[in-house]
C-alpha cells in the first residue's frame, strides 16, 4: 500500500541522477526517506555543537567539556535529558492544537532536506522545482509557531506568537525575492542546476569563474540577515526576547515538544546555510573554477568517484558551518532589535533592496 | 480504479473533511486551522493531478501567507483563547447559498467534462508555463497584476484611520487575557461601533 502511495503521490519531476536512486523503486524511496531524516538528525547537531563552543569561546569561557570528547556528546545528552522529562500541558491550555503545534513546526523542515544537495550525486530528489519547494515548505513551519503560541493560553506565547507572525511573514519576502535574483541569473530553479550553472558562470568577456557570491553581493546580504530573522536567532529574536516576554510561544513547552522547536531552530540553521552555499558559494566547488579531483562532467563537479563524492561532501558541510559560524558570530557581537525597528528594517530597507537586486539582476541578464 | 484514483479519493476526502469542519467548527481559531488543513488538501490534489508547479503556489500563497494572515487577525482581535463557542446566526442562508454554488458547479463541469476520461496527465514544465505567462500572455498578466494592485492599496485606504479624521480620538481597546481559561463576555461589552482594534501596547500613535 505505502509504496502505492509513493509511487502516485510524489509526482515531482526529477533530473539529475542522485547516488541514493536504486533499480528497484520502493528502495530507492526507503533509502531517500533514510537519508533526508538522517541528515535532518545528524547535521543539526553538528551545527547545535559548534554554536556552544564558538559561543563559548566568543565569551571567554569553553562550553560543553564533559559530555564526550570535548563536549561532542552534549546535544545528545541534552536530547535524553528532554525526552525523560515530564509532558506539561497547562489546564488551560487548548490541548490538541498545543501537542501538535512543535509538529507543524517542525516536519517542513525536515522536508526540505529531500531537496538539499550536500555533494555530487549525494541527494534525495532533485527536482526541477527544487528552490520553489524548499522556499514553500519553510513558509508552512509559521502555522506551527502561531499554533503554539495561541494554544498555550499564555499572555506572553500569545504576544511571541503575534510577533513571530509578523516577522516572517515580513522577512519571507526578501528572502523569496533574493532567492528569485538567483533563479533569474542561473536560469533554473533545481538546486542542482544552480550549482552548475555556478560552475559555468565566468565574468562577461573573460575566462574567470566566480560564484554568484561576486555578482549578488547584495543579495547575499540580503538572503543572509533575512534567514537569520526568519529563524527568529538574536539579533532577530523578538519573537522569543526572553527579557520581554520569558520565552515567547515556547514559553509553556517542556519537555521533547520544547526539544522539537529547539530542532526546528537548529534544522532551520542548516537549511538556511545550505540554500545560500547553493545559492551563491558554488554548492561543493572548493574555489572557483578548481574542479574536484576524480570528477568529470560541467566544470569538474559532476559523474564522481567516490573519493570526490566524500570530498565534495566534506567541502559543502564545511561551507555549512562556516555560514553557521558567522550567524552565531552575529548572535553574541549584536544585541536584540526592537520590534518596530525590525518592522521597518524589513519593510523599508530589505524589500525596496531586494527589488533592486532583481531589478539590476534582470537587466544585467539581458545585457550580457 | 487505479493507485493513481486511489490517492485522489483519500486527498479528496481529507479536504472535504476538512472544509466540513471548518464551517462546523464552533471555535473561531480552530476553523482557521482547519481551514488551513483544507488549503494544503487542495494542494494535495493538484499534487495528484501532476500539476506540481500549482501545488507549490497554492501551498506558499494560501497556507503559508493567507491562513497565516487569518490567524494573526484571530489573535489580534478576538484572541479567544481556550475553549469559546462561537456561532453565526446565519446557516440557513449560508446553506442555501453554498448548496446554489455546488449545484451550479457540479452540473456546470459535468455536463462540460463528464463522461470524458481524463487522459493520463503529465504537468508542463516550469519553463512552458513560464514562457506562456510572460510571452503568450503578458498583457492579461500585467493586468491581473494592476487589478491585485489596486485593490491592496484600496484596502490600505480603508483600514487606514487618521488621527482626528472622525473628530473625536480613538476608542481605546485591549486584548482581555486573564489566566483564567475561558474568555469572558470582556470582549463583546466594547461598543459595537469601533472596527478598529488595536493593540494599545503599541503605543506609537
Amino acid at each position: 500500500m505505502m509504496d502505492l502511495v509513493f509511487s502516485t503521490a510524489i509526482t515531482f519531476v526529477g533530473q539529475a541522477t542522485s547516488i541514493t536512486t536504486f533499480d528497484s523503486y520502493a528502495l530507492s524511496v526507503v533509502v531517500k526517506i533514510a537519508f533526508a531524516l538522517g541528515l535532518f538528525f545528524v547535521v543539526p547537531l553538528i551545527g547545535g555543537y559548534l554554536e556552544h563552543k564558538v559561543m563559548g569561546r566568543m565569551q571567554a569561557r569553553r562550553g560543553p567539556v564533559e559530555a564526550g570528547p570535548f563536549g561532542t556528546l552534549q546535544l545528545v545528552a541534552d536530547g535524553i535529558k528532554f525526552i525523560q522529562k515530564e509532558d506539561v500541558i497547562p489546564r488551560a491550555a487548548d490541548k490538541w492544537v498545543f501537542a501538535a503545534a512543535p509538529g507543524v513546526a517542525l516536519v517542513p523542515g525536515m522536508l526540505i532536506f529531500l531537496v538539499l544537495p550536500i555533494g555530487p550525486g549525494v541527494f534525495a530528489l532533485d527536482l526541477e522545482l527544487g528552490l520553489f519547494y524548499a522556499l514553500a515548505i519553510s513558509s508552512v513551519s509559521v502555522l506551527g509557531i502561531m499554533m503554539g503560541g495561541w494554544a498555550s493560553a499564555n499572555k506572553f506565547a500569545l504576544l511571541g506568537g503575534l510577533r513571530a507572525g509578523g516577522q516572517l511573514i515580513a522577512y519571507e519576502l526578501p528572502l523569496i525575492l533574493a532567492a528569485i535574483a538567483v533563479a533569474v541569473q542561473a536560469g533554473t530553479l533545481s538546486l542542482v542546476g544552480i550549482v552548475e550553472a555556478q560552475a559555468t558562470f565566468t565574468l562577461p568577456g573573460t575566462t574567470i569563474n566566480v560564484w554568484y557570491l561576486f555578482p549578488q553581493f547584495l543579495g547575499f546580504a540580503i538572503f543572509f540577515l533575512a534567514a537569520m530573522a526568519e529563524l527568529s536567532r538574536p539579533p532577530f529574536d523578538m519573537p522569543i526576547a526572553d527579557s520581554e516576554l520569558v520565552f515567547g510561544y515556547m514559553t509553556e513547552y517542556t519537555g521533547i515538544k520544547f526539544a522539537m522547536y529547539l530542532l526546528t531552530e537548529y534544522g532551520g540553521m542548516i537549511v538556511m546555510s545550505a540554500l545560500m552555499v547553493v545559492l551563491y558559494l558554488g554548492g561543493w566547488q572548493l574555489l572557483p573554477g578548481v574542479p574536484l579531483p576524480g570528477c568529470e562532467g560541467t566544470g569538474g563537479l559532476f559523474d564522481c568517484d567516490p573519493m570526490g563524492t566524500l570530498l565534495g561532501v566534506v567541502i559543502t558541510i564545511g561551507k555549512i558551518m562556516a555560514l553557521v559560524f558567522l550567524m552565531v558570530w552575529a548572535r553574541v557581537a549584536y544585541p536584540r532589535l526592537r520590534e518596530d525597528q525590525l518592522q521597518r528594517f524589513a519593510w523599508l530597507a530589505l524589500i525596496p533592496l531586494a527589488l533592486l537586486n532583481l531589478a539590476l539582476v534582470g537587466v544585467a541578464k539581458v545585457v550580457f | 480504479m487505479t493507485g493513481h484514483d486511489v490517492v485522489f479519493l483519500l486527498v479528496a476526502l481529507l479536504t472535504g473533511g476538512a472544509a466540513l469542519l471548518t464551517v462546523t467548527s464552533k471555535n473561531l481559531f480552530h476553523a482557521a486551522l482547519f481551514l488551513a488543513v483544507t488549503l494544503a488538501g487542495i494542494a494535495g490534489t493538484f499534487l495528484v493531478m501532476r500539476a506540481d508547479f500549482l501545488a507549490l503556489v497554492q501551498l506558499i500563497v494560501y497556507v503559508g501567507s493567507v491562513a497565516v494572515l487569518f490567524l494573526f487577525g484571530l489573535m489580534l482581535t478576538r484572541a479567544p483563547i481556550g475553549r469559546e463557542a462561537l456561532d453565526g446566526q446565519n446557516r440557513g442562508l449560508a446553506l442555501v447559498v453554498s448548496g446554489t454554488l455546488f449545484v451550479v458547479l457540479s452540473t456546470l463541469i459535468i455536463s462540460t467534462f463528464g463522461g470524458e476520461r481524463a487522459a493520463e496527465v503529465a504537468g508542463p514544465s516550469i519553463a512552458d508555463i513560464g514562457i506562456s505567462i510572460f510571452a503568450d500572455w503578458v498583457l492579461p498578466f500585467e493586468l491581473l497584476s494592476m487589478l491585485l494592485l489596486a485593490a491592496l492599496i484600496g484596502a490600505i485606504l480603508l483600514a487606514r484611520r487618521e488621527d482626528g479624521e472622525s473628530g473625536e480620538p480613538m476608542p481605546e481597546r485591549r486584548i482581555e487575557l486573564s489566566d483564567e481559561p475561558v474568555t469572558h463576555a470582556g470582549a463583546q461589552e466594547l461598543p459595537a461601533g469601533d472596527s478598529k482594534p488595536e493593540l494599545t501596547a503599541g503605543g506609537d500613535r
